[in-house]
């Protein structure tokens, strides 16, 4: 199959696959992006074409399952130590569903495992969120990202498999190509794709593909597609498109001709059909995340200290019968204590009286309560009715704030609401600099959409506890709304909208603090307040200083 | 295990390569911290750095690679003290790594099947003279911070627990690598490395050429690539070893002293550490060159290695504190 016949999406798909097949440790693998259904089961079935043993993971899993550790239930049985063997040990194509689950902790030793060569890594990613995705760090070392999001049940026909084995031992024996090394560099760095990584890989993949096809040199068509199946979704910067428009016809001219003749020098092929290849190929939010208030990294575990483990500090709290694995530590006291009851007639069961027996049943788990890392969500009014006067307060108190948290190792978030909609400006993070940055650069301005921004806030709380973490809403206002959650302007609609979100709020069990932002107390806000069970500050004229000071002690009882 | 990337073929990345070099020759600098993007060969120069040092010499059975005899801790019970010669250990500290693996704990496993009460050494045990290596640091909980952070103090690894009551030598070199924009790194860890380095990843189309170059035929046959390159590391052994030699002889006149107090004092680092890292990296960096003496020279090439994480900084301000840094010399050095 040549890269003219992989038009369709399934069929690119398909194509990756097979050039990883060839070199399954050279290209570190790749991320399949889709729910689970037909499509990606009719996927995965196509797996079984790797050349290694597939090895499956979960994201909970803890290191004596990768790595082998002691296996304690067998070393008491037989009385001597016996281990475990990690999944990880022999070269195996690690499989590992609900990748954007995947914690920090188990993305760095996966990214490690990786490094140590050999094997190859499927990450087979659901997310539903633009922001919910594989670590990075992962995704960054397999060479294939695939997204069967948008392929029906009907176009995922089976493909027929090319001869693998020829192709893999033609692979070996292609040299690398100074040209097509200079080719790939550029475009990605036109792409803005930083990491070395990426045109490592490409090449890699091109070289793949003229084995597949059966070619002893890598040709322009091999470099086109190594660029389209692995830049796409690394790309962070779109190259202009002006001159594309008048180059393109001499070029498309040009490259009409040659393709009669074979081209005459490997891997020359104009830049600009490069780009336009790969551009046709960007997701669709590559710009808005790159012009939008950014929607980087710092979300769904890839922040900070977001996972709570639970068992290693805090308060100790009573030991549990359990399995040890290796993220739990036995207490050992309360083992024996289990044991001891029954030691004369264990002892006498056994040839050996000297010994403790001990049963795995008998094992006692240490656990530890620890409070949860705290997150506040501003939620600031930046309509025009509060803005003109307060919002530069408003900022100011909220940087007051982001400083004292940065000493109470906080998470933040930043919403603001103004016309007739709420934006997350700020993904929950723990970096200030972002958050300083993103605060002074929220324009002011428009109706107040209270009800919307509440709820915005609202619904990240929601998903943040569930994380694990104490979220508090912080909301600035004078209160004032006047757009319901419709983005109609109806003030009555407006406020009724608004109390049902703080019902909301309250049911949730999210903490809040609102801070009246008016020139006088505002009655209606002190009854929201009441209603989401959140402190009322009224700041009649405060400076950023009070302000902060206020949310500090209302914060400390 | 593969083999790793020789050092010496490492594409650009000066700085980067120098402060690893630094801290080889003196190891009481206190480490490096490499911060900067995916993808620009941070975990490549550590794991190659570990192949090319000079190798130590260890009591094969010590469970802290104890120099000799007399270093081995009583708890270990080792009978046979033959020695051997050894690379340089690099420990990897893995993120989510649990506090009994770090520090060490009781051994379960002889306690439940034969009552004894023994110690498993943790990593801080296999790194003893060696370097710890942290990826993603800026992401690692805090709590196994505030252990490393004690440890890396006092040099010595104290353990009590469970009826354990154990310590021995954990003197290392500390390493970490990380991505600023994933989070934060607390000050009084940044702190504690000596030196620190941000990288990028090159901009010039040649230079990323080489280094894919270079990478790719690394890829296809190691063992011939690593041949291709021995004489470069070698050379680089060497002076390694000739600079440690040197160290103690690179003559240090107070007016350096002065200028090192002064561009502190100008710069407004906390502590002590600041003038105690940039006289040591001087000197190192004097030795490695073989000159005899520590001039300005070596402290402009060292200070923004060694200054540019102690300043005192305002959690908000996104300014580079290396031009700073440079600012400052040009001052103070002019």
């Amino acid at each position: 199959m040549s890269g003219e016949g992989a038009t369709s999406a399934w069929e690119r798909a398909c194509l990756a696959l097979h050039l990883l097949c060839i070199d399954p440790a050279g290209l570190g693998g790749m991320a399949i992006r889709a729910r689970s259904g037909p499509v990606r089961d009719a996927f995965s079935d196509l797996l079984v074409r790797l050349p290694l043993k597939l090895v499956k993971l979960q994201t909970q899993i803890d290191d004596d399952a990768l790595f082998g550790g002691v296996d304690v239930a067998g070393t008491l049985a037989q009385g001597r130590l016996v281990r475990t063997r990690g999944l990880t040990r022999d070269v195996s194509a690690l499989v590992l569903p609900m990748a954007e689950r995947c914690g920090t902790g188990l993305a760095a030793r996966l990214a490690h495992v990786l490094d140590a060569g050999g094997h190859s890594l499927i990450l087979l990613d659901e997310g539903a969120e633009p922001e919910e995705t594989a670590p990075p760090i992962l995704t960054e070392r397999v060479a294939f990202h695939v997204d069967l999001t948008d392929i029906g049940r009907m176009e995922a026909t089976p493909v027929p498999v090319p001869d693998l084995d020829a192709a893999r031992e033609r692979y070996g024996r292609i040299p690398a190509d100074a040209a097509a090394t200079r080719t790939l560099a550029a475009l990605a760095l036109r792409f803005g794709i930083g990491s070395l990584r990426a045109p490592l890989r490409a090449l890699a993949v091109a070289r793949a593909h003229a084995a597949l096809d059966g070619r002893n040199l890598v040709g322009s068509d091999d470099i086109r597609i190594a660029a389209e199946l692995v830049y796409p979704h690394r790309a962070t910067a779109v190259p202009n498109e002006p001159e594309q428009e008048a180059d393109m016809t001499p070029e498309d001219a040009q490259s009409g001709d040659q393709s009669d003749a074979p081209t005459p020098e490997r891997g020359e092929i104009p830049q600009e059909l490069l780009v336009a290849a790969v551009r046709a190929l960007l997701p669709d939010r590559l710009l808005d995340a790159s012009t939008g208030p950014g929607r980087s990294g710092a979300f769904a575990g890839s922040g900070a200290g977001l996972r709570k483990a639970g068992n290693r500090r805090g308060r100790p709290l009573t030991s549990r019968p359990g399995r040890p694995g290796g993220q739990s530590r036995i207490d050992l006291v309360a083992t024996l204590r289990a044991a001891a009851p029954w030691q004369n007639l264990r002892q006498a069961a056994t040839a050996d009286a000297k010994r403790v027996v001990v049963h795995p049943s008998d094992i006692r788990l240490r656990r530890y309560e620890e409070q949860s890392d705290r997150i506040l969500i501003f939620t600031v009014d930046a309509s025009g009715s509060s803005a003109m006067s307060r919002l530069a307060e408003a900022k100011g108190a909220v940087e007051l704030l982001l400083a004292q948290s940065y000493a109470r190792r906080d998470h933040v978030a930043l919403i603001a609401f103004r016309g007739t909609s709420a934006e997350l400006l700020l993904p929950p993070t723990r970096s200030l600099v972002q958050a300083k940055r993103r605060l002074s650069a929220l324009p002011g301005g428009g109706a107040t959409p209270l009800a919307a921004g509440l709820q915005a806030a609202a619904v990240l709380a929601a998903g943040e506890q569930r994380r694990g973490l104490t979220a508090t809403i912080v909301l600035l206002t004078d209160g004032r709304a006047n757009v319901a959650l419709s983005g109609e302007a109806d003030r009555s609609r407006a406020a009724s909208d608004a109390e049902q979100v703080a019902a909301w709020v309250r049911a949730g069990n999210i903490g809040g603090i609102v801070l009246d932002t008016g020139n006088r107390p505002h009655g209606p806000l002190q009854a929201l307040a009441s209603l989401m069970r959140a402190r009322y500050v009224p700041l009649p004229r405060a400076d950023a200083r009070k302000m902060s000071a206020a949310i500090g002690s209302a914060l400390e009882t | 295990m593969k083999k790793s990337f020789p050092f010496s073929a490492i594409v650009g990345q000066e700085q980067m390569k120098l402060s690893m070099i630094l801290t080889a020759i003196d190891q009481r600098l206190g480490g490096v911290l490499v911060f900067g993007d995916r993808g620009t060969g941070k975990s490549t120069a550590v794991r190659a750095l570990a192949a090319l040092l000079p190798s130590i010499t260890v009591v094969r059975a010590c469970p802290v690679n104890s120099a000799g005899p007399q270093d081995c801790p009583d708890w270990a019970g080792i009978t046979c003290f033959e020695t051997e010669d050894r690379l340089t250990p690099v420990v990897d500290l893995p993120l989510g790594v649990t506090e009994d693996r770090v520090t060490g704990a009781l051994d379960i496993e002889r306690a439940l099947t034969r009552g004894e009460k023994a110690f498993q050494p943790g990593l801080l045990a296999q790194a003893n003279r060696g370097y710890l290596y942290i990826d993603e640091v800026n992401l690692l909980e805090d709590h196994i911070v505030d252990l490393l952070l004690d440890v890396a103090q006092s040099g010595e690894n104290v353990v009590e627990r469970e009826g354990l009551s154990i310590r021995h030598a954990a003197r290392f070199v500390l390493v970490g690598s990380g991505n600023p924009e994933e989070g934060e790194l607390r000050p009084q860890l940044l702190d504690r490395f000596g030196l620190l380095v941000e990288v990028r990843s090159p901009e010039s189309i040649d230079e990323r050429v080489e280094v894919i170059e270079r990478r790719d035929a690394f890829e296809t046959d190691p063992d011939r690539f690593a041949k291709k390159w021995a004489r470069e590391d070698r050379k680089i052994r060497d002076a390694i070893s000739t600079a440690r030699g040197a160290l103690g002889s690179v003559k240090v006149s107070r007016a350096v002293l002065r200028d090192c107090a002064r561009l502190c004092v100008e710069l407004g680092a906390d502590g002590l550490r600041g003038e105690l890292t940039l006289l040591r990296a001087g000197r190192a960096l004097a030795a490695y060159r073989g000159d005899p003496a520590l001039g300005r020279a070596h402290l402009r090439a060292v200070a923004p290695l060694a200054l540019s994480h102690r300043l005192r900084r305002d959690p908000m301000d996104e300014a580079g504190s290396s031009s700073r840094v440079l600012r400052a010399v040009d001052e103070v050095l002019a």
